[in-house]
């Protein structure tokens, strides 16, 4: 029962700190947009795209909400060392409460953060006309949500490993970035050597886009049920890595 | 259960530096009780492995009746934390603050209202209350962070330098703010500081920790008695004639002139001042000015650690 208030309790404050800020929401908005409207429209008209009725435009649109997500989570995740730096984190270090909710909690606030952002995104579909269902609409969320926990995870798990800021942006050019660009979010899956094909298959990510388009643009390369599972396991084993990581690494963190 | 601290060789090294070594500490319940020591001491360091921060790398603690190590949840229950540095996230409110620690911390639901209440009026925050805390003055941080310890009712409260860095003012209402507490509560006051006089005022007992050892222990007011050197300062046209007249007597320990200034360490200076103040009437020496000093924790600080508390940890054995 206290476990359980406590992982609310900390989700609360990560919810009430990305609510606060809100620049970070204007640019969590913009920058997709720019992406799907510059990007989307200016090599879709560069190129002649046969993947989908929709255009290239539709085709990435999945892929950008996907994009938004993981760069949500895993700044925000990496961000929990910027708790550790104003002090906070001992706060809550030294509350009597596992290792495991607070990893928990954490992760549920973050990917809140990443659910707000992917509404708003859904709401907006319009824009490169996607048409919007209820039931896309939902199905959209429980993949995002599977997603935003899986990527929160990682962030903080690799935030376990760093003392600084510092090495904050070596994160976006080695890890978000590969994780975006080999995700399939711009380009098919299907058709690329087997060597990069392989690589695609081990970015989590790539199973996170292939289901919202699955769902979106009723357009995917494997099975919904099978990427919803990789999403699963994906989500479960960063978590129970990064609460893990976090029991055993307690004394560094403070 | 009469210590609420008992510490076994507790003992921290970073790599091969030593930063608290093999301390065995007895604090009383419902005391307060002082840690005293210069920069580098390890009272933080001791602090953390008794909040169960750090681990004890030799060497355990009983809080509460709780072992740090194998029970921490239990001692974490059992304590309040002020921490050194400031532990407030900038963008929440001092009261959602202490909303979020009486949640953390399980206090009941029906209770907690009344607890926030408690601790708002004791810290008075004014208006303050519901703004977001880069919003506050470093007082009324620091009084936020002792509030904020206090809303699970604490056995014991840790406050690591409650008031470095605050002003005069600030500083004496906290002090009031403990006294107050330790008066109508069940809870004992651990505190580091390096304040003298704030260990002088407050601190029923006191050790005074240095290289991580703990060098001396006693209430205040021992310690300096056991000293036996208190100052008689005069001033007269011709202290060297006193001097010699006096300099024989087996009660002075020391004595300085500078220009007309005569400065005597003496072992009980109320019973040597009327003996001097006769010798100079019968020799026709005038003393200007006469002033009788026990001596500070300062002097007693001096005595064991050799040199004064705001001097560091300069001189440290160098083993890093
Ligand atoms: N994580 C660490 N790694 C290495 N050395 C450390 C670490 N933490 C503390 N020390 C060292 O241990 C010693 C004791 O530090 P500590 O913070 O406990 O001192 P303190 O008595 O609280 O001093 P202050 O009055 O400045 O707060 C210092 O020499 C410090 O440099
Ligand atoms: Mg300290």
């Amino acid at each position: 029962m206290t476990e359980i208030e406590g992982i609310y309790t900390i989700w609360l404050r990560e919810a009430k700190r990305y609510i606060r800020y809100r620049s970070r929401i204007i640019t969590a908005i913009f920058t997709p947009l720019l992406w799907l409207l510059v990007f989307g429209m200016g090599l879709g008209s560069a190129i002649r795209f046969g993947g989908t009725a929709g255009g290239y435009q539709q085709f990435i649109y999945p892929g950008i909400i996907s994009q938004t997500i993981l760069f949500t989570c895993i700044s925000a995740g990496v961000g929990i060392i910027i708790d550790k730096q104003y002090g906070f984190l001992k706060e809550i270090m030294v509350a009597p409460l596992s290792r495991s909710s607070i990893i928990f909690g954490k992760a549920l606030g973050i990917s809140t953060g990443a659910i707000i952002q992917t509404i708003i995104l859904l709401l907006l579909s319009f824009v490169v006309g996607v048409p919007m269902t209820p039931l896309i609409f939902i199905g959209s969320l429980l993949i995002a949500i599977l997603i935003a926990i899986g990527m929160s995870g990682l962030g903080l798990l690799i935030a376990s490993f760093l003392d600084s800021m510092e090495g904050f942006n070596l994160v976006m050019s080695f890890v978000v970035l590969p994780i975006f660009l080999l995700s399939g979010a711009l380009f098919p899956v299907t058709g690329l050597p087997s060597w990069l094909e392989f690589i695609v298959y081990l970015d989590p990510l790539t199973y996170g886009v292939d289901a919202l388009r699955n769902i979106i643009i009723g357009d995917s390369v494997l099975p919904l049920e099978i990427n919803a599972l990789v999403l699963i396991f994906f989500a479960i084993l960063t978590i129970v890595l990064s609460a893990f990581i976090f029991t055993k690494k307690e004394q560094d963190l403070m | 259960m009469k210590y609420i601290i008992e510490t076994k060789n507790i003992t921290k090294r970073f790599d091969d530096f030593t930063a608290v070594n093999s301390i065995n500490l007895k604090v009383p319940k419902n005391s307060v009780y002082g840690l005293l020591g210069p920069n580098g001491a390890g009272k933080s360091t001791l602090i953390s492995m008794l909040s169960t921060i750090k681990s004890p790398t030799e060497g355990t603690a009983i809080i509460n009746g709780y072992d740090i190590i194998k029970e921490a949840n239990d001692v974490r229950r059992s304590i309040g934390i002020v921490f050194q540095s400031r532990a407030l996230d900038d963008i929440l409110t001092g009261r959602e603050h202490l909303e979020m620690h009486a949640a953390l911390y399980g206090v009941p639901k029906d209770v907690r209202e009344e607890r926030i209440e408690e601790v708002l009026d004791l810290i008075s925050l004014g208006k303050k209350t519901d703004e977001y805390t880069k919003n506050y003055s470093g007082g009324m941080k620091r009084r936020l962070e002792i509030g904020r310890g206090l809303i699970h009712h604490p056995k014991l409260l840790f406050l690591d330098e409650p008031t470095l860095g605050l002003d005069i003012q600030t500083r004496e209402s906290i002090w009031e703010y403990i006294e107050e507490l330790k008066d109508n509560n069940d809870i004992t006051v651990l505190l580091t500081t390096h304040y003298l006089e704030e260990a002088d005022n407050l601190c029923d007992e006191i050790s005074i920790i240095d290289h991580g050892e703990i060098i001396k222990t006693g209430a205040p007011k021992e310690l300096k008695s056991e000293l036996k050197s208190d100052t008689i300062t005069m001033t007269l046209d011709n202290p060297e004639k006193l001097l010699s007249l006096i300099k024989n007597k087996s009660a002075i320990n020391n004595s300085l002139i500078t220009g007309d200034e005569l400065r005597l360490m003496v072992a009980k200076g109320e019973n040597f001042l009327p003996e001097i103040i006769s010798i100079a009437n019968t020799n026709k020496l005038f003393i200007n000015t006469i002033e009788l000093k026990h001596p500070s924790l300062e002097e007693v600080f001096i005595k064991y650690t050799g040199r004064k508390i705001t001097d560091g940890a300069k001189t440290a054995g160098g083993k890093r």
